[in-house]
């Protein structure tokens, strides 16, 4: 018998927002320890929770980059559940009343495209981090309180590459939008993975167990290959499975089983009656909807159409976005925007590692790039000239035409000029000159370069290659 | 004896120069030393704090400066923040905690010029109607020391009914005001859902509790209510809505005012005096010029009910933070579960720990629809029944107890029987509404009885009006009891 594996994933996701989700303190990773609290986010008694208009917008918007519905009633209820981490006993998130729900991401895989479609994407609480130490454990709770997005997927995936390559894609979108920074190191993303396996022609779904708690898309790949694989096995060998919980091993590769579904918890969820429902307005939502910017994937679709890029180059600019924009501004009316692309992915880009800079350090107009391929083009200087010129520019911030002008960088294209130097050359290298004549076509480029390097690199190599041919050969 | 003033005859004498604030504290401070040993109204109070606001007061008076509650002493109920001072709710499991921040009614006090003093007794969490469930022992009625005080706010009835303070600040979930101040002959007012801030109030039951006064006359509970009603960002359920001037709204003139006397609580149990008492005051009501006529309640046989299941549901994880990881009491365990089972059940007292169970109960997985979801949608149907008879009358009254205050274990051990007790006042927080409990005679054996007005929402001027008319043709509220 052949089996399918059926996966649907939870994904945790910090807002990027100025502060945490009830009160005032940043929402700010790194700082030491227990420095950015108050009442309100350690859970003293008496204090009550006050929404972040920041953090309902970006759920909104998030949900708008996800194709899903943002209702005009959404609603907060409490999770209740004791740990040390957890500052009220409670979490508060949404169950019932979502902020945004039923969307679909789009994503490459393979050779095509695959639609996984969104539950929901709703707004709730992090909570503190605890440590462990050898007699004791600490908590702290600079993290309690920060706005998470939870993204909920139907059961769609049905590989752990494609589990793989839709993280990414949420990740790209998520970046994109602004909505989150993604930044796995700082534990700004979680991912919960449900997975069970049926055999292929059955319609209703296998005993799912869940993996939670994963913080690396690479790991939600290995967790999900290795469960699918060992869920398949035990089926073949006539073995039944259990629907439970699983912690993943990264170390051994493995999975354990955490706990089954008659020890789950009752979260005892109620709606928390210090919050009003969440009743958005028409206005609002159409605001948030005039923030919507093109998804990684459309955009890739656009570069390529509008700019004739290979599918890599746009794959460049997708990935950093600030790149991408960068390019397009600089590729506006250019002959060659492959040329341009070339420049801002290689010149532009080794700079701006070099200095640690980006793109808004740049002290030249985004133009410049687009005028500086413009003069390659027009023969104005030849490319070796051209990096000369780009150094400048990142220096000084001159346009690329005021430095060819101040520095007399202009191509020597004037045939008696170039028939001294070529003639120069001749005589001062009169065994390569009989090699060429004797049938020698290498030769011709020693001579070249000595005329190059006899005009500061400023003569017209094309033209030089010609009247060299022309003296030799007559 | 400048603790025996009310607020407003307090402030005269201190804008006349006639007193200063000092005095008025030290007075209050000297009653305190006098008579709470043997009524158990404070659970703490530091004198030199409050000498040391007073002595600012009176720096503020004397440079002219006028505000409505500039140099008035006013005890706090233990459940409301005040910045650098205990906060215990009356409870064991708070430990020395201390608040590092002031509520929201606080901040409204002080900046009215209150010398803020006194942590006062309470039951455990605002849990209770006695004031018997207190980690800091019982508190006694001035007028029988062998009797209950009322509660949960029995401590700010006590002192303002023993002259300890002038006036005081207290919460009301359930009638842990309004049932206190009947019991103890003084005047406690429960506003609006949302009209007061939260903020800073130690929630029992979030969508009930509401902070109010109690004080010694009408009056009194206008300026209060006036100087801590309004918008407050920082509680979501509180409501933008503009404060009038209660105090203009003491006209003294009921005429044409509609007052409905629901039929439904003419309930078993009901003491023959009280019901007397009630009658009366009713009839005095309407020789001043108030119309009265009987109205229909239908549900008020499910408000009880409804009421523990609401408020234990929210009391059950309201109180979850309460285990000893980030403050308070703690009593170690080898497991974070040990930690906080022996944390709790070493902190917290029986009757919170049996709310806190029937709240569990109710939210569980498989009893939420039937209980939870239920008594929310009654709760829908009690406040229609408000709404709806709001349409034909202006105020609704009733007695504010069923009896007078009872002896002390008396219904300890019948927690069913207590609850009973709660019968009149508890409809007016499951609706959302505004309600008053004042002086309206005494039984044979000298105990206060109380009249309970309910307004409609936000209908706190037409409350005051009635109730201070009817203050002003009676004498019950300047009887004092005889202590000390
Ligand atoms: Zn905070």
């Amino acid at each position: 018998m052949t089996y399918e594996a059926v996966i649907g994933l939870e994904t945790h996701v910090q807002l990027r927002t100025r502060t945490k989700m009830w009160c005032g303190c940043a929402n700010e990773y790194g700082a030491e320890a227990n420095t950015n609290v108050c009442p309100v986010c350690i859970g003293l008694p008496g204090v009550l929770p006050v929404p972040n208009a920041e953090a309902l917008r970006k759920t909104a918007l998030a949900g708008m980059l996800l194709n899903c519905d943002v209702p005009s009633y959404a609603k907060w209820d409490r999770k209740n559940y004791f740990y040390p981490d957890n500052p009220k006993n409670y979490q508060l998130t949404q169950l019932d009343f979502p902020s945004t729900i039923e969307g679909f991401v789009e994503f490459e895989f393979g050779e095509g495209i695959e639609r996984v479609r969104i539950n929901r994407a709703h707004l709730e609480e992090d909570v503190g981090k605890s440590t462990h130490f050898s007699d004791y454990s600490g908590v702290d709770f600079n993290r309690a309180g920060v706005p998470l997005l939870e993204i909920v997927t139907e059961p769609d995936l049905t590989d752990a590459d494609m589990a793989y390559d839709y993280l990414n894609a949420l990740k790209a979108i998520l970046e994109y939008g602004g909505v989150s920074d993604c930044n796995m190191e700082k534990g700004q993303v979680r991912c919960d993975v449900n997975i069970s396996v049926r055999p292929i022609g059955q319609t209703e779904l296998g005993e799912k167990v869940e993996i939670k708690n994963m913080n690396s898309f690479s790991g939600v790949r290995r967790a999900a290959s290795y469960e699918i694989e060992r869920q398949i096995g035990v089926l073949r060998e006539g073995g039944t499975l259990v629907q439970e919980t699983r912690r993943w091993d990264d170390a051994v590769g493995i999975t354990e089983s955490m706990r089954t579904k008659e020890d789950a918890h009752d979260y005892r969820y109620f709606p928390d009656p210090d919050l009003m429902p969440h009743t958005p307005s028409e206005e609002w939502i159409a605001e948030v909807r005039a923030s919507v910017m093109e998804l990684p994937l459309a955009r890739k679709q656009r570069l390529m159409a509008d700019y004739q890029l290979p599918a890599s180059d746009a794959e460049v600019f997708v990935g950093d976005a600030a790149l991408g924009d960068y390019f397009e501004v600089a590729a506006k009316g250019a002959k060659n925007p492959k040329a341009v692309a070339n420049w801002v992915m290689n010149n532009l880009q080794a700079k701006l590692t070099e200095t640690g800079g980006s793109t808004a350090d740049l002290k030249f107009e985004s133009s410049a790039i687009g005028e500086l391929v413009r003069l390659v083009e027009d023969s104005k200087i030849n490319s070796r000239i051209a990096q000369d010129v780009f150094s400048e520019m990142f220096e000084s911030g001159k346009a690329p035409a005021v430095i060819v002008e101040e520095k007399g960088l202009s191509q020597v294209s004037d045939s008696a000029e170039l028939e001294a130097f070529c003639n120069e050359a001749i005589e001062a290298n009169p065994g390569p000159a009989q090699d060429f004549r004797n049938g020698k076509e290498t030769a011709l480029n020693f001579l070249k370069g000595q005329v190059m390097k006899a005009s500061c690199g400023k003569a017209n190599p094309q033209m030089v290659g010609e009247l060299l041919k022309k003296i030799l050969g007559s | 004896m400048p603790h025996t003033l009310t607020i407003s005859q307090l402030t005269d004498k201190l804008a006349q120069g006639e007193l200063s604030s000092r005095e008025a504290t030290q007075s209050c401070l000297d009653r305190i030393a006098a008579v709470d040993g043997q009524l158990n109204a404070f659970i703490s109070h530091d004198p030199e704090d409050a000498l040391a606001q007073a002595d600012a007061a009176d720096a503020a008076l004397a440079s002219g400066k006028s505000k409505p509650l500039l140099g008035v002493p006013i005890a706090m109920k233990d459940v409301i923040a005040v910045n650098g001072h205990p906060l215990n709710c009356a409870s064991k499991i708070l430990g020395d905690f201390n608040s590092p921040y002031d509520a929201t009614v606080t901040e409204k006090l002080r900046e009215a010029g209150a010398v803020i003093f006194g942590r006062v007794n309470m039951d455990e969490f605002a849990m209770g109607s006695s004031t018997e469930n207190s980690a800091f022992g019982p508190a006694r009625n001035p007028w029988n020391p062998d009797c209950i005080p009322g509660g949960s706010s029995g401590g700010s009835a006590v002192a303002v009914a023993a002259d300890e303070c002038i006036a005081s600040l207290a919460s009301d979930t359930g009638g842990s005001i309004r049932q206190p101040a009947a019991l103890c002959g003084c005047v406690g007012l429960k506003p609006t859902y949302g009209r007061v801030s939260r903020y800073g109030l130690v929630a029992f039951a979030s969508s009930l509790d509401q902070v109010g006064p109690l004080t010694k006359d009408v009056r009194d509970a206008a300026t209060m209510l006036g100087v801590i009603a309004g918008e407050d960002k920082r509680d979501s359920t509180n409501v933008p809505e503009p404060v009038p001037d209660y105090i203009a709204a003491l006209t003294g003139d009921v005429k044409g005012l509609k007052i409905g006397l629901p039929k439904e609580y003419q309930v078993e149990g009901l003491d023959p005096e009280v019901k007397a008492a009630t009658e009366a005051a009713v009839a005095k009501l309407e020789k001043q010029g108030a119309e009265v006529k009987e109205i229909s309640l239908p549900h008020t046989q499910y408000a009880i009910a409804t009421y523990y299941i609401i408020a234990t549901a929210e009391a059950s994880t309201n109180l979850a933070r309460f285990e000893g990881v980030r403050y308070g009491a703690r009593v170690d365990g080898a497991s974070p579960e040990e930690m906080n089972r022996a944390t709790r059940g070493a902190g917290f007292g029986e009757e919170v720990k049996r709310r806190i169970i029937l709240g569990t109960y109710v939210l569980s997985s498989g009893y939420y629809d039937a209980y939870y979801l239920r008594a929310q949608k009654v709760r829908t149907l009690i406040r229609q029944d408000f709404l709806n008879a709001f349409k034909e009358v202006d105020l609704i009254a009733s007695p504010t107890t069923p009896t007078p205050a009872f002896k002390i274990g008396e219904k300890a051990n019948d927690p069913l029987q207590m609850y009973l007790s709660d019968i009149f006042t508890i409809s007016c927080n499951v609706a959302g509404l505004c309600g008053i409990s004042i002086p309206c005679g005494f039984s044979v054996s000298g105990l206060p009885l109380g009249l309970q007005l309910l307004g409609k929402p936000f209908g706190e001027p037409d409350l005051l009006r009635a109730a201070h008319a009817y203050e002003q043709a009676t004498e019950w509220h300047t009887k004092r009891p005889k202590i000390g």
